[in-house]
């Protein structure tokens, strides 16, 4: 409780250290990552921090992270790379990256909808690989992977593992995976020092949600509504109640995610205590409904910009 | 400490029954605890063959005693197979279910009610049938072969099986307070029972189907609109059974407060495969019964169609601690085992995750999920019930299939034969016998699931049929 209280305080003590950093990045050095200006980049410079430290770092700074979602391979996987640079540059904290799947059983239409774009143009595991190797080392920000459990499975949860650890993943959303069946996972996960993230949500029991966070690594993705992924009209008050409840069970950052859309979610969130807020399907439909690869980046570099600026 | 934990948890969650609630009340000490323990060495060796194999394979120590099988364990599992593969949001909904359940199948009122539905309204018991001019079919030249037997569950009320789980779930609903309904069907025989008993017992019902089921099946479509359902299309992915199934799924974690979501198989997470499973066990402990009456003994030979595989499921029950009684399940090979167009999970498919259990399932290297063919709609199903992977692994059950003509000749043979036009994933069971009968000493008790009748399926049988005898008109006229 206290701790709460205290975030709230820093995060606006330093609202204007925030603004200050936005007005630089909005004159035109949107492929340049801020991060790099700040006094705290220079310690990380050498290694991309993981999501915990990432969270560490923005606490100290009184900052909320924000953490885009888009989907590898859609519309092709050379305008996922350019959007894993914009969203690097315009501020993105940590990025969420979807690996397609042809049954999304947590997704909404539009992600879905991606999932079956990429997959329709062929997108396979390996090529999202490849991709990854080369555009990881010019991002200044840790990429979390978003995959169901069968195409883990299907190569093998400890080869999985390796091999994103490899191309310089650090974290790892399993949305069908619930706690029970994660025992195989976490114990190779932490093996490769790759942060498993687990989801509570408005229907999980207090005394489950706290053996939940207990387990959870990076931080704890508090799913915002009941439901699947999608944009929705508002948020729910009650996440206000369940930020609370859970920043009672652990010190551990907390990031929002689901229906989260439009910078007024993202500040209303921020406002109740998050450290984090994620953004999916409205990034994802920005890359989807474009009338180019390049109006699509354009769009999410506008998009991301105006939440940073809410987070401010 | 246990006992304090499993205290928690019933004060919380009102759930002293559900497994998992007492294991998520473990709270930090125990996951603690199970960071910091030594990785067991059982484990160790399991991942060391990961890089090849992609998932463990079955426990090295097993009970050779069928009884001293946890079918399932309390997590859910056969096993390796079964458990809860589902978003966070609807673990809650599933332990309340599995509590439910638990509680039901102990209450002698509910249980009443539930005989009682099942005798008047679905029609049970239902025969079993001597086919005495099938079993004359397989007898050999010198006059032996097996006595074949035919469990009608084609007919009970809507025509198959499926009516048996849908009545005991729908009842379940009723008690959990749930008035909303909610099925995904592929034939459209699981949609109807549904919506049958939803309008018998003023429940709401929404039915997914694939938009391309629902081509192939109006005539199912149409009547589960009659029976006052809701039938909402599914656009997604191939737009057949496994996106109904994904898209019920979405519903039931958006809605899940104020819905019950009837699985139609004894597939999905724990405890849909053994809640289904025992909703259909009656077909298997009627079987035993009238043997006893009609023979005196056990069948030698149980044979069912697997899709997802409630039916063999409902057969087999009752009689795996029987080891004595073999059990074979019939899958849909379609084109062909080597086509790439088939149906046959056990016998082509590979471990992984589908639809909240652990089973195999037909994939490809990446783990996407194959679409796959049966002229059969309830068998066109890329996963099948974790427990039939278990008693296959285990080696208590067998696997064969068969292909789309094969089941044709069948469907057509028993129609001829006996009067009983089959279901086309009936037919399935019905043509192995092809191959089984000749390998059976003289007498032997083969009982086959009939598990439903093939008026829906009349139509596809005309277009096959149809195909078949003009190909052999230009066959004798280029003769």
């Amino acid at each position: 409780m206290a701790i709460a209280l205290k975030s709230t305080a820093d995060f606006l003590h330093l609202k204007k250290h925030n603004l200050a950093s936005l007005s630089r990045l909005s004159s035109g050095k949107a492929f340049v990552s801020t991060k790099r200006f700040t006094p705290m980049a220079t310690v990380t410079t050498a290694t991309t921090l993981g999501l915990a430290d990432t969270f560490s770092k923005l606490k100290t700074q009184g900052k909320v992270a924000l953490i885009p979602y888009i989907t590898a391979g859609d519309p092709d996987l050379s305008t996922t790379t350019e959007a894993l640079k914009v969203l690097d540059s315009c501020g993105a904290d940590i990025i969420e990256l979807g690996v397609p799947y042809s049954d999304p059983l947590a997704d909404g239409p539009v992600i879905q909808a991606a999932a079956t774009r990429s997959l329709a143009r062929g997108t396979n595991f390996n090529a999202i690989l490849s991709m990854l190797k080369e555009v990881v080392p010019e991002l200044s920000c840790p990429i979390a992977l978003f995959t169901y459990y069968n195409p883990i499975l299907k190569r093998g949860v400890e080869k999985f593992l390796s091999t994103v650890k490899d191309v310089g993943i650090h974290g790892l959303v399993v949305p069908d995976v619930p706690l029970e069946e994660t025992e195989i996972l976490r114990r190779e996960a932490l093996k490769n020092k790759i942060e498993l993230v687990l989801l509570t949500t408005p229907t999980t029991p207090i005394d489950r949600m706290k053996a939940i966070v207990e387990a959870s690594e990076g931080f704890v993705y508090l799913v915002s509504s009941i439901g699947v992924t999608g944009a929705r009209a508002s948020v729910s008050d009650r996440v206000q109640t369940l930020i609370g409840e859970i920043k009672e069970a652990t010190t551990k950052p907390v990031a929002v995610g689901f229906g989260i859309s439009k910078p007024e979610h993202v500040k209303q969130v921020a406002g109740w205590g998050a450290d984090g807020v994620i953004v999916g399907s409205a990034m994802v439909k920005l890359l989807g409904e474009a009338e180019s690869p390049e109006d699509g980046l354009k769009a999410l570099e506008i998009f991301t910009k105006s939440l940073k600026s809410a987070l401010a | 400490m246990a006992s304090t934990a499993t205290s928690t948890a019933t004060c919380r969650l009102s759930n002293p029954l559900s497994s998992s609630s007492s294991f998520s009340s473990g709270l930090p000490v125990k996951f603690n605890k199970f960071i910091a323990l030594p990785t067991p060495v059982k484990a160790f060796s399991i991942s060391c063959t990961l890089t090849t194999d992609p998932v463990p394979a079955a426990p090295v120590s097993m009970d050779p005693d069928p009884a001293g099988w946890q079918r399932p364990d309390s997590f859910g599992r056969f096993g390796i197979f079964g458990g809860k593969y589902v978003p966070e949001t609807l673990m809650f909904a599933l332990s309340e279910l599995e509590t439910a359940f638990h509680l039901l199948s102990r209450d002698q009122k509910f249980q009443e009610e539930l005989a009682g539905i099942l005798k008047d309204y679905v029609g049970r018991e239902s025969p079993l049938y001597f086919a005495e001019r099938l079993s004359e079919h397989y007898k050999g030249p010198n006059g032996e072969g097996p006595d074949i037997y035919l469990k009608r569950e084609d007919l009970n009320h809507t025509g198959a099986h499926k009516i048996n789980n849908a009545v005991a779930q729908a009842l379940l609903a009723k008690h959990l307070g749930k008035k909303r309904i909610i099925a995904e069907t592929g034939a459209g025989q699981h949609g109807v029972a549904t919506a049958t008993v939803c309008a018998r017992f003023g429940l709401q019902c929404i039915i997914y189907m694939g938009a391309q089921d629902m081509e192939r099946q109006a005539l199912n479509v149409f009547r589960m609109r009659l029976l006052g359902a809701e039938v909402r299309a599914v656009h997604s992915g191939t737009a057949t059974l496994k996106d109904a199934t994904s898209e019920a799924i979405r519903d039931w974690v958006t809605n899940v407060e104020t819905t019950h979501y009837i699985l139609g198989s004894v597939a999905g997470p724990h405890p849909y495969p053994m809640m289904v499973r025992e909703f259909h066990a009656v077909i298997g402990k009627e079987t035993r019964k009238q043997a006893l009456e009609k023979w005196g003994g056990k069948p030698d030979v149980l044979v069912a169609c697997v899709g997802g595989g409630s039916n063999a499921m409902g057969l087999f029950h009752e009689f795996v601690d029987d080891k004595d009684v073999r059990l074979i399940g019939v899958e849909a090979a379609g084109f062909g085992l080597n086509s790439g167009k088939h149906a046959a999970t056990l016998s082509k498919g590979e471990v992984g995750v589908l639809h909240g259990a652990m089973s195999y399932l037909l994939q490809d290297e990446d783990g996407q999920i194959i679409e796959p063919h049966s002229i059969s709609a309830g068998l066109d199903y890329p996963g099948v019930g974790p427990e039939h992977s278990f008693l296959k692994d285990a080696g208590r059950a067998e696997y064969y299939s068969v292909t789309d003509e094969e089941a044709l000749e069948a469907f057509k043979r028993l129609s001829q034969l006996e009067g009983i036009i089959p279901a086309l994933e009936t037919s399935h069971a019905l043509a192995y016998l092809e191959k089984l009968c000749p390998t059976l000493p003289d007498g032997t008790k083969v009982v086959i699931n009939c598990s439903g009748r093939g008026d829906k399926d009349v139509h596809t049988a005309i277009k096959h049929l149809q195909k078949e005898r003009k190909m052999n008109d230009e066959k004798s006229i280029t003769k």
